[in-house]
């Protein structure tokens, strides 16, 4: 084997930036046109969606998808798709209220954990290591144990069983940053150590949490999704997701339908949530 | 240089029986009070919840039996020394001791989750080594599954499979009962999102490791292409998947909590599910502290292993 230019190319600084950068925006521009249409829907469902979502027709039940039903009709006969639009509100708000719940829990730890001194910082860093035993849903599935199944319960249990992973990186994000030199000059301008803590650390160390946030909402939104299928999170009739899938486990081999469309649903969130998480990963490391 | 190695092994293994010890306490100590915060009488809970109407009588039985009238840190001491004698207490649900139900129920979920592992292993093996060099088609193929496969929840994906495989082609049986064929469609259910993971995590190590100096100087040494791919850089690009792998056991078992529910399959994960529906607080106890251990051991073992795959670390002094 001859060495040619092809071979010694990983040596260069590969010239792929550029291609990659064009590629990902087409993703993303979908992606950002697929989160207007789930913002549309939450605020105003009436607009994509004019029929009532809570409608019975018990003769229309249990059709499969067909052009004037086309994600079929449920066990009451009421549209699939006008209860998915009608839903986005709801489960999108307990995606966002999960991660909220997971952002600030991690935030109040690493700050304790950072700012509280070496004992501090040792427990804190001990009590992440011991939650990292649990696994998320398991976690999740102890603080429902403990609420009782229902909406609230299970956005406060993924946003819980959610907090290790983000302290862990907020912690190391706080510890750069802490260590920076412009917070070093800060401190020397005479500024008190709660301005530099609040105008100089946090808004450096937590611009790179957004990215992470963003991907951190798709993950909830499973997550709730996947406790509302197993029958702890929001409880049917309601025209939320996770409501529709917990009441389609029972139909799940008679009307696919039921489970389907809601899940791709789930899936199609989350990827959007993904692209647009990425991309703005990407940026903040170009940029940084 | 073999007495400082010999010394570090033995180093480090002190410090991983140590910590285990640690982490399994702290489990336990954190999942007794989380299971005191349970809303209303454990002595009731004990016989059934509030509608099994139990006498006074009994239930002063069930709270002298089970200390419930004792100060909780005397409660907490008996439930330590408890756990070291491994009494894991008798299910309020069951009326089975816990061990008994754990005992039943772990081999089930292990062969799925081990199973599952090894496929999701084996399917980002392909798909990392899939993809050429360069090809940006495949790098964009290649990233669109694995965003793909890492969104996907289980109960969709188990729902999809029931739906294409069972209820479509009858290949599989939609439930889970033991038979080599009902194992099929669970384990493919619980691999495809891990895999995804482990895809997106290795490829990257992967990237990395054929750019740096020593995939050149394999080149110039005269080592193919697929060569330097599958002897020199797949080492490196292992590396953090393996030691993603606890994590991902963690993952499986949650899953597990799904899939045997869909599938209809006897399991760990389904018996939790029951046990945090009627609250049956030893149940939920043991198979938390179960998964812990696991979790512990497999920390442990693919430490281990990424120091036989990467000697650096053996011999760093840290």
């Amino acid at each position: 084997m001859t060495l040619d230019a092809a071979t010694i190319d990983p040596l260069r600084p590969p010239p792929r930036p550029e291609r990659r950068r064009r590629r990902v925006r087409v993703g993303e521009v979908v992606a950002v046109l697929f989160t207007v249409a789930l913002v549309i829907a939450s605020v105003a469902p009436g607009l994509l969606a004019p029929l009532d979502p809570t409608a019975v027709a018990p003769l229309e039940a249990f059709r499969p998808p067909s052009p004037s039903h086309p994600f079929g009709t449920d066990e009451s006969g009421r549209d699939v798709y006008t209860r998915l639009v009608h839903g986005t509100g709801a489960s999108l708000l307990i995606g966002l209220a999960a991660t909220a719940i997971g952002l600030g829990t991690a935030l109040v730890l690493a700050l304790v954990a950072v700012f509280g001194g070496r004992v501090a910082d040792g427990i804190v860093g001990r009590t992440i290591e011991v939650l990292f035993a649990f696994p998320a849903l398991l976690s999740a599935l102890l603080v429902i144990l403990v609420l009782g199944p229902g909406p609230v319960a299970a956005t406060v249990a993924v946003g819980l069983s959610t907090a290790p992973g983000y302290a862990r990186i907020i912690r190391t994000s706080l510890l750069t940053v802490r260590a920076s030199g412009y917070v070093e000059s800060a401190r020397l301008l005479g500024h008190s150590p709660a301005r530099v803590v609040l105008r100089t650390i946090l808004p450096n160390a937590l611009a790179p949490l957004l990215a992470l946030a963003t991907l951190g909402v798709g993950q909830a939104v499973v997550w709730a999704s996947s406790l509302s299928f197993l029958g702890l999170g929001a409880q049917p009739p309601a025209p939320e997701w996770g409501a529709m899938l917990a009441s389609a486990r029972v139909y799940l081999t008679t009307a696919w339908w039921l489970t389907v469309f809601p899940g791709l649903l789930i899936v199609a969130t989350t990827l959007a949530a993904t692209a647009i998480g990425r991309s703005l990963d990407a940026r903040s490391r170009r940029s940084s | 240089m073999h007495g400082t190695r010999a010394r570090s092994v033995a180093r480090w293994a002190a410090r991983s029986a140590l910590r285990a010890a640690v982490v399994l306490w702290a489990s336990a100590t954190l999942v007794f009070f989380i299971t005191r915060l349970v809303p209303g009488d454990p002595a009731e809970a004990a016989l059934g919840g509030p509608g099994s109407q139990a006498s006074e009588e009994a239930l002063a039985a069930v709270r002298e039996r089970f200390g419930f009238d004792q100060p909780l840190i005397v409660q907490y001491g008996m439930a330590m020394l408890a756990l070291l004698r491994l009494d894991l207490g008798t299910s309020y649900s069951l009326r089975q001791p816990v061990a008994q139900i754990l005992g039943d129920t772990v081999p089930g979920t292990v062969i799925l989750a081990v199973l599952a592992l090894l496929l999701a292993w084996v399917l980002a093996l392909a798909l990392t080594l899939a993809q050429s060099r360069g090809s940006r088609v495949g790098a964009a193929v290649g990233d669109t599954v694995e965003i793909v496969a890492s969104a996907v929840p289980h109960f969709w994906l188990g729902t999809i499979l029931i739906a294409v495989f069972s209820t479509g082609l009858s290949w599989f049986p939609p439930v889970s009962t033991g038979t080599p064929a009902g194992l099929v469609l669970p384990v493919v259910t619980l691999a495809i999102p891990i895999a995804g993971f482990l895809a997106h995590v290795m490829r990257g190590s992967l990237d990395e490791a054929l750019r740096s100096p020593f995939a050149v100087s394999a080149l110039a040494r005269g080592e193919t292409e697929t060569g330097l791919r599958s002897r020199h850089a797949l080492r490196h690009a292992a590396l953090p998947a393996l030691g993603l792998s606890a994590w991902a056991f963690g993952y499986l078992v949650g899953g597990a909590v799904v899939v045997e529910t869909i599938f209809a399959r006897p399991g760990l994960g389904r018996s939790l599910l029951q046990a945090v529906t009627v609250r049956d607080v030893p149940v939920v106890t043991g198979v938390v502290l179960v998964s812990a251990l696991v979790y512990v051991v497999l920390t442990i073992v693919t430490d281990a292993l990424t120091r036989l795959v990467d000697p650096r670390i053996a011999t760093e002094v840290r």
